[in-house]
């Protein structure tokens, strides 16, 4: 946001940064990198039982440009590790990350040499959510995590890039 | 078209070698379709459908050349989800090995746990219990109709009707609300054991399971209605991927997709396991070998999964659910908690497991949704598998896939891929 | 029941064509596994094919024995539709430079599971149409199904990206 350019250095209000802060927090649109068993829960948790709508994340928008968290759901093999990277990198700030289930978290119950042990190894995670898989309820529980986060720590002024 | 020109329009950062040796390969890939050698409006393109794309099967990736609207040749890059399964297999016992199954074909988890099963049972000469065989039975066909659930789903919101996946899982909350009763736990249950299954049916899964098949055949006819003599539907699979079946049988294609060009192998028909050679029920083929023949097939299956589960629920009986011999099996958690040789046979079979004896192989293949799964087992004495192949189906048609999709046009790519219905997990184990 | 004579007329027949270089039969499974000598692999494959009519060819892998001798087997997964028989045909190859004639001018579904056998664990396949690795990435140095190659993998032999964005 070009807040602080247009209104001048230094130059913020209080209610400005909660309406950026709550407009954020309740329209985040996932970016689903749904690799593996993880990606089904995570389809339902898009379904119509553990409706995530609701809760703002309306579509699932399968395109870096246009979402604000990403899911990363499944293992994550190394081959597909600089793709993951890549796509991350195209992500516009602010973004957020959730590691789903205990494969992106850890490497899960595979310790193998194909397997990342835990996606944070080259991703900045926010939200690490256990299980394998977790049930959607947890995945909401994630999502209000993140909304929380960004209503709590994040700052209209302070979101810059340097 | 010309390597470099596009090796340097392209700045591969990560892995040159398997990038160039992929582009090349294409190059090379042998066709019979004409190429336009002059080029004057550049139509022809090299499009990478990369691993991550919305067509939600996981991580695939295409790389195809176009010319216009059509595929010249395409080349399927698989592996982003490769874990080394079968190198996991041989450090653990047979019955850890369990959960693995179950990631493997993550969408009828319950079929890759007895498929494994029946391997190891096979191998080490273990007899299981009839009631144990019906719930197996049962809780498969419960899997394969929702992994069909979950392919009609998705095939259909990429080829644009996007409520249909939300009816679809509205059914497959329904089966995920079985499993949970009968197994624990939503979908990747590791509910078969080795010798039997974990624990018994309570007569809410029962009853449950009642009420779905008694209300399932009415979603089916709703959507069959819906589906079978749409225009739209018919028109965009009709004629669209066809395979004829030498072709069909030479490349290795299994399932419906081998089944929707007239060869009826069904491995439930071919080598019966369990109990199906004492139920009554129907094979459904297709001559065309289209994407319409495949989604027929499908469908049918579905009902036939359904006269199956009938079938079996009338006919299992009261009896033991796993087998009593304490060196294949795990003893009942009563006979644990409440006996001295129950817990240590129980600490055994932890500890080092079933032993089959050394030297010996085993094959099983059970017919899963996607087609046939077998499992190869050689043994060295110990709890540990000396070697362990997963012959997964989606790996085979994958491989059917490179050459259906040559010759096809570019907006076909994901409904074809959706009629083929691979499952990443399972064939980049 | 006649599934069985079926079984038993093949392996009669495919004793009368190899003779010696069928080096056994391991009849004590459901489906019999022959092993063969690696120089007559290209050709009862055709007879297979051809005369006896096992079109279908479902699996090929490989097995590291780690003996000294023969150390890789290969394993072929053949299926007749017609009789329903089906064997599993076995070939043993060397730790040094393994190599066998592929089969994918035979049988076309040998093509993908020729390249994961060479994947996993380095028996090259000559004649090959596109011999490239199938899982791990081609600059890969090693075989990981051999049973030296450790579970956890070797550190630092596959790359992982960097966490500063690309500058470009």
């Amino acid at each position: 946001m070009g807040l602080e350019s247009a209104m001048g250095e230094g130059y913020f209000t209080t209610t400005v940064d909660s309406l950026a802060k709550w407009s954020r927090s309740n329209a985040v649109w996932p970016m689903p990198m749904g690799l593996a068993c993880c990606a089904i829960e995570m389809m339902a948790f898009a379904g119509p039982r553990y409706d995530a709508a609701r809760f703002g994340s309306e579509v699932m928008r399968f395109s870096p440009r246009q979402s604000d968290v990403m899911i990363v759901a499944g293992w994550c093999s190394y081959k597909m590790s600089h793709a993951i990277r890549r796509i991350w990198d195209q992500m516009p700030d602010p973004k957020w990350c959730i590691a789903m289930g205990a494969c992106a978290s850890t490497g899960g119950m595979h310790r193998c040499y194909g397997v990342v042990q835990g996606v944070d190894n080259f991703l900045p995670v926010d939200v690490y959510i256990s299980g394998c898989p977790p049930r959607p309820d947890s995945l909401l529980n994630a999502l209000m995590k993140i909304q929380e986060k960004i209503r709590n720590e994040q700052s209209v002024l302070l979101d810059t890039n340097e | 078209m010309d390597l470099d020109k596009t090796q340097s329009e392209y700045n591969a950062t990560f892995f040159k070698e398997h990038q160039k040796a992929l582009y090349k390969s294409l190059e090379d890939k042998h066709t019979t379709v004409e190429i336009d050698k002059d080029d004057p409006l550049e139509t022809q393109m090299i499009l990478n459908m990369g691993p991550q794309h919305p067509a939600t099967h996981g991580v695939l990736r295409i790389v195809m050349e176009l010319n216009g609207e059509k595929i010249v040749r395409s080349k399927l890059d698989i592996g982003y989800l490769h874990r080394g399964v079968e190198k996991i297999a041989e450090n653990k016992t047979y019955q850890e090995f369990m959960p693995y199954t179950d990631r493997m074909d993550y969408l009828a988890p319950y079929s890759n746990n007895v498929a494994f099963c029946l391997a190891v049972e096979k191998i080490a000469h273990i007899e299981v219990p009839e009631r144990a065989q019906y719930i197996r039975m049962i809780c498969s066909e419960l899997a394969r109709i929702s992994s069909h659930l979950l392919w009609l789903g998705t095939m259909l919101m990429d080829a644009g009707a996007v409520s249909f996946f939300i009816w679809t899982f509205r059914e497959r909350e329904r089966l995920y609300d079985i499993f949970d009763e009968v197994a624990g736990h939503r979908f990747t249950v590791s509910h078969s054991r080795i010798g039997g299954v974990a624990n018994d049916f309570t007569e809410d899964a029962l009853n449950s399971i009642n009420e779905f098949v008694g209300a399932f055949p009415k979603e089916l006819k709703d959507w069959n209605k819906f589906l079978n003599r749409n225009r739209i539907f018919i028109d965009r699979n009709k004629d669209v991927g066809v395979v004829d079946h030498e072709k069909a049988i030479d490349l290795g294609l299994t399932g419906p997709t081998l089944r929707a060009t007239g060869i009826a192998y069904d491995i439930r028909k071919f080598d019966p396991y369990m109990l199906y050679n004492q139920i009554d029920f129907e094979v459904p083929t297709r001559l065309e070998g289209d994407n319409l023949a495949r989604y027929f097939c499908r469908m049918e299956e579905m009902a036939e999964s359904i006269k199956i589960i009938k079938q079996c629920l009338g006919k299992i009986k009261k009896g033991p659910i796993r087998t009593d011999n304490a060196k294949k099996a795990y003893p009942s958690k009563d006979e644990v908690y409440y006996s001295m040789e129950g817990l240590i046979h129980d600490f055994m079979m932890t500890d080092t497991g079933v032993c089959p004896p050394d030297g010996a192989e085993s094959y099983h293949s059970v017919e899963g949704p996607k087609g046939e799964l077998g499992y190869y087992i050689q043994s060295d004495g110990t709890g540990h598998p000396w070697r362990v192949k997963v012959n997964s189906p989606s790996f085979s048609n994958l491989q059917g896939l490179e050459q259906i999709l040559d010759g096809e046009m570019v907006a076909d790519t994901v409904v074809i891929i959706g009629g083929v219905d691979p499952v990443m997990g399972e064939s980049d184990k | 029941m006649s599934e069985k004579t079926a079984k038993e007329q093949f392996l009669d027949d495919i004793k009368k064509y190899l003779g010696d270089d069928l080096l056994e039969i391991q009849d004590g499974y459901e489906f019999p596994n022959i092993l063969i000598r690696k120089d007559r692999l290209h050709e009862t494959c055709q007879w297979l094919k051809h005369e006896q009519h096992f079109i279908y060819l479902v699996d090929v892998f490989g097995t590291d024995r780690f003996t000294s001798e023969g150390r890789f087997e290969v394993i072929y997964n053949v299926v007749c539709l017609r009789t329903r028989v089906r064997i599993f045909l076995k070939v043993r190859v060397e730790e040094e430079n393994p190599s066998l004639p592929t089969l994918s001018d035979i049988w076309r579904s040998a093509n993908w599971n020729e390249r994961e056998t060479y994947d996993m664990f380095g028996i090259t396949f000559e004649g090959h149409p596109d011999l490239r690795r199938m899982y791990m990435p081609e600059d890969y140095q090693y075989y990981p199904l051999r049973k030296e190659f450790p579970l956890i993998g070797v550190p630092g032999s596959i790359e992982l990206p960097s966490t500063t964005p690309d500058k470009a």
